[in-house]
């Protein structure tokens, strides 16, 4: 008897239950657990208090990324420079303290191989196809771009992971995100989900895990999947995924982490067998029309509020509901915007390439393509790029592309979170504009009273030399900007 | 966790739609190593405004906020959660609350109640001048105008926060269950078991 067709979700979530409980939540096992210095201080000292040890710290692996300044590490000599702030310190201290005690793998601050979590899971091969990824942290989605079931937890839950390598889950309801088609010239992954969270909107897929089908996802490098699935969070969508091909396995082919041999014979033929039946049923499926995405742009303080880069800035009454109206009015007052202003006249004085949405060597190529040759203007205060990882930062320069961001006025920095959620030195100063390639443009997330305006890496170069929010196209009509192309080293 | 049953008092009828972590506890308080104290920087871009529904005598203290829908949206920090408690929150009344928010604030024990927006914008006109009750074991929600409103818990849930279980020692108690899955995974997808670190 044939069984049930089911989605991609479905055949992680059967492959590690551990239990199933009569209500339906079922105790299910966590392959991966990534952990930063913010969220996981509170777990470990209640581990400690409670006598209680990390039951798999093999598969466990910790990497500090979020407060860390960006600015140089180590010291002509080779010793470590002191963080200055002592929160931040003493955040770093105990996570350098907690790794060892626990016996849990540890990548320093100084290490070639540190960088944001996101980026270092898939780099390093650790985050695999078919494996259950959790971080204390709700980007952890990224994770999906190689088909893996990876979601945001709490400390306790972190906590919980620790001593069980379980997660005590209901599951999700299903929701397929359908494009088909090609991406338009200058559009990129990131203008592609923003584009889906403005359809959606930021409660679009609470209680839900998004599945990306479609030509548009199958012919997208690694990069931009984990750029898509990163920001499936802010459509309320716990985990984002997509389908392992291909373009997966040559990604993670030879990483430090990844399988070898015959274990990578039998990875492939399990990862192969990894995507949705056919004839299985979603609770929700919304279709997208590729040709309708042009280079996106956020106006308010909401990841939903999103406008072609051809737009204006819109009127509060153009909302049906009238919550919405009142929230875009504190929106625009916030952001000191009027409504009708065309976007592509909001001068901006900041411009943030980084996060871990858009920081890997893709992003840095795309920015690059478009500042070859050029500055920024005058009007632009700090322009800076953050590398996802020391790796990232690695390539590009072998690359010559730090020497092309320098060139054009920006500072070449070290990896973390920065200017993403403001935690470190990275701040946006009160009232003035950011064109940022992060995740989040919520009130004061770049710094109190900064404004965020959302884009991708390329649209941030633009605006950059421009001195405003500029459809890149007009500044590629020389060059090509590849559309997402294949796998990067 | 501690046990929670009945919870009576002021609600503070904040009703803001889309409340997202970053409104109630910003990024430069997380960079502390315990969980107390947060309250300070609860909602500080909200306080910062004179007037505001957080500072008014009769909310200080109140162990109940309403808010609109979508309450607790963006980051994973439980932060938010111990923020809330450090208010003294126990209970957070909304149409609805993002998915990793509502687990946070559950591992706390501060019930997220979840009612329709008609019975919100209810208890946000009662709660203006009068306490609100909310009854876990009833699944209940009071005015003192006879206003009565059911609303839903998952029972493991509801269990957990009436007992005030501790689930990891829950799960620890199912380490056979744990171990028999890890066998069979070492044996099945080896390469999940056994993540060697290979130089390149």
């Amino acid at each position: 008897m044939a069984s049930k067709p089911r989605t991609l979700y479905e055949k992680i979530w059967d492959a590690h239950v551990v239990e199933r409980r009569d209500d339906g939540t079922c105790l299910i096992y966590i392959d991966r657990h990534l952990v930063h210095e913010v969220t996981s201080p509170q777990a470990f000292e209640a581990l400690r208090l409670a006598g209680r040890k990390v039951r798999r710290p093999d598969l466990t692996l910790a990497v500090p990324d979020h407060n860390l300044p960006t600015t140089p590490r180590l010291a002509a000599d080779g010793t470590r420079l002191p963080i200055a702030d002592p929160q931040s310190a003493a955040q770093l201290a105990a996570l350098e303290r907690n790794a060892p005690e626990f016996g849990v793998r540890y990548i320093d601050a100084s290490a070639a191989e540190q960088g944001i979590v996101h980026v270092v899971g898939p780099e390093q091969g650790f985050s695999l196809p078919g494996a259950t990824i959790v971080c204390g942290d709700s980007h952890t989605a990224a994770h999906g771009g190689i088909g893996a079931l990876a979601f945001g937890i709490g400390t306790s839950e972190v906590e919980h992971v620790l001593a069980t390598q379980t997660l005590l889950l209901a599951p999700s309801k299903t929701m397929e995100v359908r494009v088909e088609g090609t991406l338009g010239h200058g559009v990129t992954p990131k203008d592609l989900i923003l584009h889906i969270i403005g359809r959606i909107g930021t409660a679009g897929g609470t209680g839900h895990v998004i599945e990306y089908r479609g030509a548009v996802f199958e012919t997208m490098s690694v990069e931009g999947r984990l750029t898509v699935c990163n920001m499936s969070i802010e459509g309320g969508a716990r985990a984002g995924l997509i389908a392992p091909d291909e373009t997966v396995f040559a990604y993670l082919e030879g990483r430090p982490y990844a399988p070898k041999g015959e274990d990578w014979d039998r990875a492939l033929a399990w990862w192969r067998s990894l995507r949705t039946d056919e004839g299985a049923r979603f609770d929700r499926s919304v279709v997208i029309d590729s040709d309708a995405i042009e280079p996106t742009v956020s106006w308010g303080t909401s990841p939903e509020d999103v406008v072609a880069v051809g737009g204006n800035v819109p009127a509060p009454e153009s909302f049906a509901d009238p919550a919405k109206q009142e929230a875009a009015r504190k929106s625009l007052a916030y952001m000191g915007l009027d409504p009708g202003t065309p976007i592509s006249d909001i001068a901006i004085e900041n411009v943030f390439i980084g996060s871990c949405t858009n920081s890997r060597i893709e992003d840095l190529r795309a920015a690059a393509a478009v500042l070859e040759g050029r500055r920024k203007a005058d009007g632009v205060r700090w322009a800076i790029v953050v590398p996802g990882s020391g790796l990232v930062k690695r390539q590009a320069e072998a690359e010559g592309l730090d020497r092309i961001f320098t060139a054009a006025g920006f500072e070449w920095r070290e990896p973390g979170c920065s200017a993403c959620l403001a935690m470190n030195p990275d701040k946006v100063p009160p009232g003035e504009r950011c064109a940022s390639t992060s995740n989040r443009n919520f009130v004061g997330r770049q710094g109190p009273g900064a404004r965020t305006h959302l884009v991708s890496p390329a649209m941030a170069a633009a605006a950059a030399v421009t001195g405003r929010l500029t459809d890149v196209r007009e500044l590629l009509v020389e060059s090509t900007l590849a559309s997402p192309g294949p796998a990067a080293p | 966790m501690e046990a929670v049953a009945t919870i009576e008092g002021r609600a503070i009828p904040y009703g803001a739609k889309n409340v997202d972590t970053d409104i109630i506890i910003p990024a430069h308080w997380l960079k502390t190593i315990t969980r107390e104290g947060l309250a300070q920087g609860a909602f500080e871009s909200v306080r910062a405004e004179p007037s505001n529904v957080f500072d008014q005598p009769e909310n200080l203290g109140a162990p109940i906020l309403i808010a609109g829908d979508n309450f607790g949206c963006g980051s994973s920090r439980e932060h938010a959660a111990w923020a809330l408690l450090d208010m003294g929150i126990r209970a957070v009344i909304a149409p609805s609350f993002s998915d990793i928010f509502s687990s946070n604030a559950f591992k706390n024990g501060i019930l997220a109640v979840e009612l329709p927006q008609e019975q919100v914008d209810r208890l946000m006109e009662v709660a203006r001048e009068h306490p609100i009750g909310i009854d876990l074991e009833s699944q209940m929600v009071t005015t003192p105008f006879q206003d009565r409103f059911a609303f839903a818990i998952d029972p493991f849930r509801k269990h957990c926060l009436l007992e005030g279980i501790d689930e990891i020692g829950m799960t620890l108690a199912r380490d056979a269950a744990i171990s028999t899955y890890e066998s069979s995974r070492a044996a099945s997808l080896p390469w999940l078991d056994n993540p060697r670190e290979n130089s390149l």
